[in-house]
C-alpha cells in the first residue's frame, strides 16, 4: 500500500503541481492511501482534486482513501456534504465537530 | 393573539375578499348542478376555498384553515374527476359555505382564536362530507406534501430525506470556470451562506469535471445545489453572490413547500398595472436583475422568432421561477385584467366621497368666481385668455362631476313593478304599471328622496284613483287599470308623472271639503289648479271616507313637503271620469346651478337660468305693475319691493322675463350683472318660511346673494292677482 502525505496548502496556488503529483501517485499502486493531516488550508480547486483523484481511482479500479483528515479538510467536506461520498473513515483528530 | 396596525388592516381586507369569495361560492354551489359543463364552475369553487384556505394560513387562523382544508380536498377530488356533481354533495357543501362565513365573521368581530361550539358544529359538517372522501383521505400534512412534490420528481430527491426540516431556498449554483483564476472561491460564498442561515442540504456536483488530462486544475467544475433555511429575502441571498455572477449561473428559487405560500402572496397582489414580471418581482420569487435578462430575453427572442415568448416561459427556462408560481402569477394577471374589465363598465364608489368632490367643485366654482372678479379689473389680456380656459374647464370638470351623480331613474320606477303587484292584489284591482323613460337621469340624491313620495303618489293612484273593476265597466273602461310612471327632461328639470285612468279628482268635493275644513272662504273663485293643490294642504288628509276622494290626501302633505324640500313642485292635472296625473317638477341637481345674477340697490341675487326666457329694458316706469310685451300683458314683480330695499331705483330698469308652468312674470331689476356658476347653500333654519328665496351664494367678491325662488314668486303672484 502507497501512501502520500500531502504537505502544506491544498490551494488554486498550488493546485497545478498537486495535480500532476497526485495523478502520479496514482500510478504508483492498486492500493492508496492520501495523508491529509498536514493540509493547512483547502479551497474549491484543493476540492475539485481530491474529487478528481477519488473519481480516478474508482474508473482505474483502485482503491484510493484519504486518511487523517486535517480539520480544514474536515470543514469543507462537512460543508460540501462530500464525506459520506468519500467513504472514507473519518478519524476526528480534532473532536469538536462531529461529521455526519 | 396580537396583531400589529398593518395586520389588522389586512385582515380586514382578508375577511372582505373571504366574504366576496363566499358569496361567489355560494352562486357557483347553486349553479352547479345546472351547468353542463362544470368543470370551470368547480375550478372558480375550488380556487375560491384554496385562496381563503391560504389566507387565513398566513393569519396563523389554524381553524379556519383545518376547516377549509376538508372542504378543499372534497372540492379537489370533484374538480379531478374522482367525484361527481351530486345534489347531496352540493346540499353538503352549501352548509361548509355559511360556516366559514360565520367563521370569518367571528375573526371580523375580532375572534381569532377558535370557538368550542363552532369547531363542533363545523366538525359535523366535516362528518357530512366524509363520505364523498373515503377513497383516499389524506391527512393535511400527506396532501399539502403531495402537492408540493408532485411538480418535479428529479429535483425533490434531493431534497427528500429531508423534507420535514425544510429550508426556504434552494439554490443552484454552477460558478464561473475562472472564479478560481479570479481569486474568488465558491466554498467562501457558500460559507457566507451559513451567515444569513442554516444550509439544511447540499449537494455538491462534479460531474462537469472532464476527465484527469484535460482537467484544469485552476478552473472550477463544481456545482452545488443548497437548501438554505434563511429568513433572507431573495434579493439578499442573491446579492452574496454579486462579486461570482459574471458567467455563473446561479438560481434562487422559493422551496417547493414554500410555493403554496408565494402562490398566496401573488394572489394576494393587487396592482392596477401588474405585469407578470412584477407580480413575481413583488412577492420576493424572482429579483429585479432576473426579470431585466427575462425580458432581454424575450426581447431577442421575439426578434429572432418573430413570435412573442412569454416572459414567464422564459424564466422558467431559465429556472429563475417554477412552473407553478407563473402559473399563480399569469392568474392573477388574469384576474387583475378581468376584473379591470369590469370595472371599465362601472365603479362603485363611496357616496361622501362623491359628495366631498361635489362641494369641492362648489368651492372651485366660488373661487373661479373671485378670481375672474379681480381678472376683470386688470387689463392684462393674456391672464384674461388663461382665465377664460380655466373657467371652461372648471365648467367643464362641473358638469362631469354632477354627471357623476346622475342615475337612471328606472331602478327606482322598477321598484312600483312589484309594489303594483302586491298592492293590487292586497285591492283585488287588476293594474298594469307602464313604465316610460326609465333611462332618464337624475341627481341620485334627487332618486333618494324622490322613493317615498313617489310611493304614496302610486299608492293612492292605485287606491283611490283606479275605480273597482264594476265601475270601470260601466263607465265603459276596460277592466284592468292602467298606472303610468313617466319621466323626461325638461328645461334643466326632470319631470316625473304618475299617472291613472281612474275616476279622477272631483273638483266640486274638494271644494265643499275645504270650505267645511276652513282652509277657504265660502264663494272664493279658485281656479282648477288652486283647488286640486288643496288636497296637499295638512288636515285634509284627515277628512273621513269619501268615494273618490276619500285618502287622497292621506300623506300628501309629507308628499308635498318632500317635494318642496327637493325645490320641486308638484302639477296636477285631472280630467273627471278620465283619470290624473300627477307632475313632479324636480331639479335635475341639488348643488349647482347656471345663475344669472342681477342687482337690486346694493344687493344681488341670483335666478336660476333655466328660468329666465329674455331681459328686456324697462320702457317708462309709470308705476303700473304690467307691462305689454309683443301683444301679451306680462305682470311684474318688483324686486326692490319684495324684498323692501329702500333707496331709489334705477334710472333705467330691466326686466327680466321668467317662466314657470307656461306663466310669465316680469322681474324688475336694476342691474343685469350676467351669468355665474351657482353653488347653492341652503339657508339656516331661522329662514325657512322665508318666501320666494330658495338658498343662497357666495359671491367672488365675498358678498351672499340670495337665489330667487321663481316658481313660488310666481304662484304668490298669480295667487294675489287672482285675490285682486
Amino acid at each position: 500500500m502507497q501512501t502520500l502525505t500531502i504537505e502544506g496548502e491544498l490551494t488554486v496556488f498550488t493546485a497545478a503541481e498537486q495535480k500532476t503529483s497526485l495523478l502520479a501517485f496514482l500510478n504508483t499502486g492498486d492500493e492508496l492511501e492520501i495523508n491529509l493531516a498536514n493540509v493547512g488550508e483547502i479551497d474549491t480547486a484543493g476540492l475539485q482534486l481530491l474529487i478528481l483523484i477519488k473519481r480516478e481511482a474508482a474508473q482505474s479500479g483502485k482503491t484510493l482513501r484519504f486518511v487523517m483528515h486535517s480539520k480544514a479538510v474536515l470543514d469543507v467536506l462537512e460543508l460540501t456534504r462530500l464525506t459520506s461520498a468519500f467513504g472514507d473513515q473519518v478519524v476526528l483528530a480534532h473532536n469538536e465537530e462531529s461529521p455526519r | 393573539m396580537n396583531l400589529d396596525k398593518e395586520m389588522m388592516e389586512a385582515l380586514t381586507t382578508f375577511t372582505i375578499e373571504s366574504t366576496e369569495l363566499l358569496q361567489d361560492m355560494e352562486a357557483d354551489l347553486l349553479a352547479l348542478e345546472n351547468i353542463e359543463e362544470p368543470s370551470e364552475t368547480i375550478n372558480a369553487i375550488f380556487r375560491a376555498a384554496h385562496t381563503i384556505k391560504g389566507s387565513a394560513g398566513l393569519f396563523g387562523l389554524e381553524h379556519i384553515v383545518r376547516f377549509t382544508h376538508v372542504v378543499e380536498s372534497v372540492l379537489d377530488a370533484l374538480r379531478s374527476g374522482k367525484l361527481t356533481v351530486s345534489s347531496e354533495l352540493v346540499a353538503g357543501l352549501l352548509p361548509c359555505c355559511d360556516h366559514l362565513n360565520s367563521l370569518i365573521r367571528d375573526v371580523v368581530d375580532g375572534k381569532l382564536e377558535e370557538n368550542q361550539d363552532m369547531t363542533e358544529s363545523g366538525n359535523r359538517l366535516l362528518d357530512a362530507l366524509r363520505p364523498f372522501l373515503k377513497p383516499d383521505l389524506k391527512t393535511p400534512e400527506a396532501a399539502e406534501t403531495g402537492v408540493a412534490c408532485r411538480d418535479d420528481a428529479a429535483r425533490v430527491e434531493t431534497i427528500a430525506g429531508d423534507v420535514i426540516e425544510s429550508g426556504n431556498w434552494l439554490l443552484f449554483l454552477q460558478f464561473s470556470e475562472n472564479c478560481l483564476r479570479d481569486g474568488m472561491d465558491p466554498l467562501s460564498f457558500i460559507h457566507y451562506l451559513t451567515t444569513l442561515g442554516e444550509i439544511v442540504d447540499l449537494t455538491t456536483f462534479s460531474h462537469a469535471m472532464p476527465d484527469a488530462a484535460s482537467m484544469d486544475p485552476e478552473s472550477n467544475y463544481l456545482g452545488f445545489e443548497i437548501v438554505l433555511k434563511s429568513e433572507a429575502g431573495k434579493e439578499t441571498i442573491e446579492s452574496a453572490f454579486d462579486f461570482i455572477r459574471d458567467g455563473s449561473h446561479i438560481h434562487i428559487l422559493p422551496l417547493e413547500n414554500r410555493i403554496p405560500y408565494y402562490v398566496e402572496l401573488i394572489k394576494s397582489l393587487t396592482d392596477d398595472n401588474a405585469q407578470l414580471g412584477e407580480l413575481l418581482l413583488k412577492s420576493g420569487v424572482i429579483t429585479q436583475r432576473e426579470l431585466e435578462e427575462g425580458l432581454k430575453a424575450q426581447q431577442t427572442q421575439t426578434e429572432a422568432q418573430q413570435q412573442s415568448a412569454r416572459i414567464g416561459e422564459i424564466l422558467v427556462d431559465q429556472r429563475v421561477v417554477q412552473q407553478p408560481l407563473v402559473n399563480a402569477a399569469l392568474e392573477k394577471q388574469q384576474q387583475l385584467k378581468d376584473s379591470k374589465a369590469r370595472e371599465n363598465q362601472s365603479i362603485r364608489v363611496d357616496a361622501e366621497r362623491l359628495d366631498k368632490l361635489i362641494d369641492l367643485i362648489g368651492e372651485l366654482v366660488i373661487s373661479t368666481a373671485a378670481a375672474k372678479l379681480r381678472a376683470m379689473q386688470t387689463r392684462d389680456i393674456a391672464l384674461h385668455e388663461a382665465h377664460a380656459s380655466v373657467i371652461s374647464l372648471v365648467e367643464e370638470v362641473r358638469d362631469c362631476a354632477l354627471q357623476l351623480r346622475m342615475v337612471p331613474i328606472g331602478s327606482t320606477f322598477s321598484r312600483y313593478q312589484r309594489v303594483v303587484h302586491d298592492i293590487s292584489k292586497e285591492l283585488g284591482k287588476d293594474i298594469k304599471l307602464v313604465i316610460n323613460g326609465a333611462e332618464t337621469e337624475v341627481d341620485k340624491s334627487v332618486v333618494e328622496k324622490i322613493g317615498d313620495p313617489l310611493l304614496h303618489l302610486v299608492r293612492n293612484a292605485m287606491d283611490h284613483g283606479i275605480e273597482a273593476a264594476e265601475l270601470r265597466a260601466e263607465r265603459g273602461k276596460p277592466a284592468q287599470g292602467t298606472l303610468r310612471l313617466n319621466a323626461y327632461h325638461s328645461s334643466g328639470n326632470i319631470v316625473i308623472e304618475v299617472g291613472d285612468d281612474g275616476g279622477g279628482l272631483d273638483r266640486d268635493k274638494i271644494y265643499a271639503k275645504a270650505v267645511e275644513r276652513g282652509l277657504i272662504q265660502p264663494g272664493a273663485t279658485l281656479s282648477d289648479q288652486d283647488i286640486y293643490a288643496l288636497i296637499f294642504e295638512p288636515g285634509f288628509s284627515t277628512v273621513e271616507q269619501i268615494s273618490n276622494l276619500s285618502g287622497r290626501g292621506v300623506g300628501m302633505d309629507v308628499v308635498k313637503r318632500n317635494i318642496t324640500e327637493l325645490r320641486g313642485i308638484i302639477h296636477i292635472d285631472s280630467v273627471p271620469g278620465c283619470g290624473t296625473t300627477l307632475r313632479l317638477h324636480l331639479p335635475l341637481t341639488l348643488a349647482i346651478i347656471d345663475g344669472f345674477l342681477v342687482g337690486v340697490g346694493e344687493a344681488s341675487y341670483v335666478i336660476p337660468l333655466d328660468r329666465v326666457v329674455e331681459c328686456v329694458e324697462l320702457p317708462v316706469d309709470d308705476e303700473r305693475d304690467y307691462m305689454e310685451l309683443r301683444g301679451e300683458v306680462l305682470p311684474f314683480i318688483r324686486l326692490r319691493q319684495l324684498f323692501r330695499k329702500n333707496g331709489s331705483a334705477a334710472r333705467r330698469q330691466n326686466v327680466i322675463v321668467v317662466e314657470h308652468l307656461g306663466l310669465k312674470a316680469g322681474l324688475v331689476v336694476d342691474r343685469l350683472m350676467g351669468e355665474l356658476q351657482t353653488v347653492i347653500k341652503p339657508l339656516g333654519k331661522l329662514f325657512g318660511h322665508v318666501q320666494g328665496v330658495g338658498g343662497s351664494t357666495i359671491l367672488g367678491s365675498g358678498e351672499v346673494a340670495l337665489i330667487i325662488d321663481v316658481p313660488t314668486l310666481i304662484r304668490q303672484q298669480e295667487h294675489d292677482l287672482v285675490s285682486v
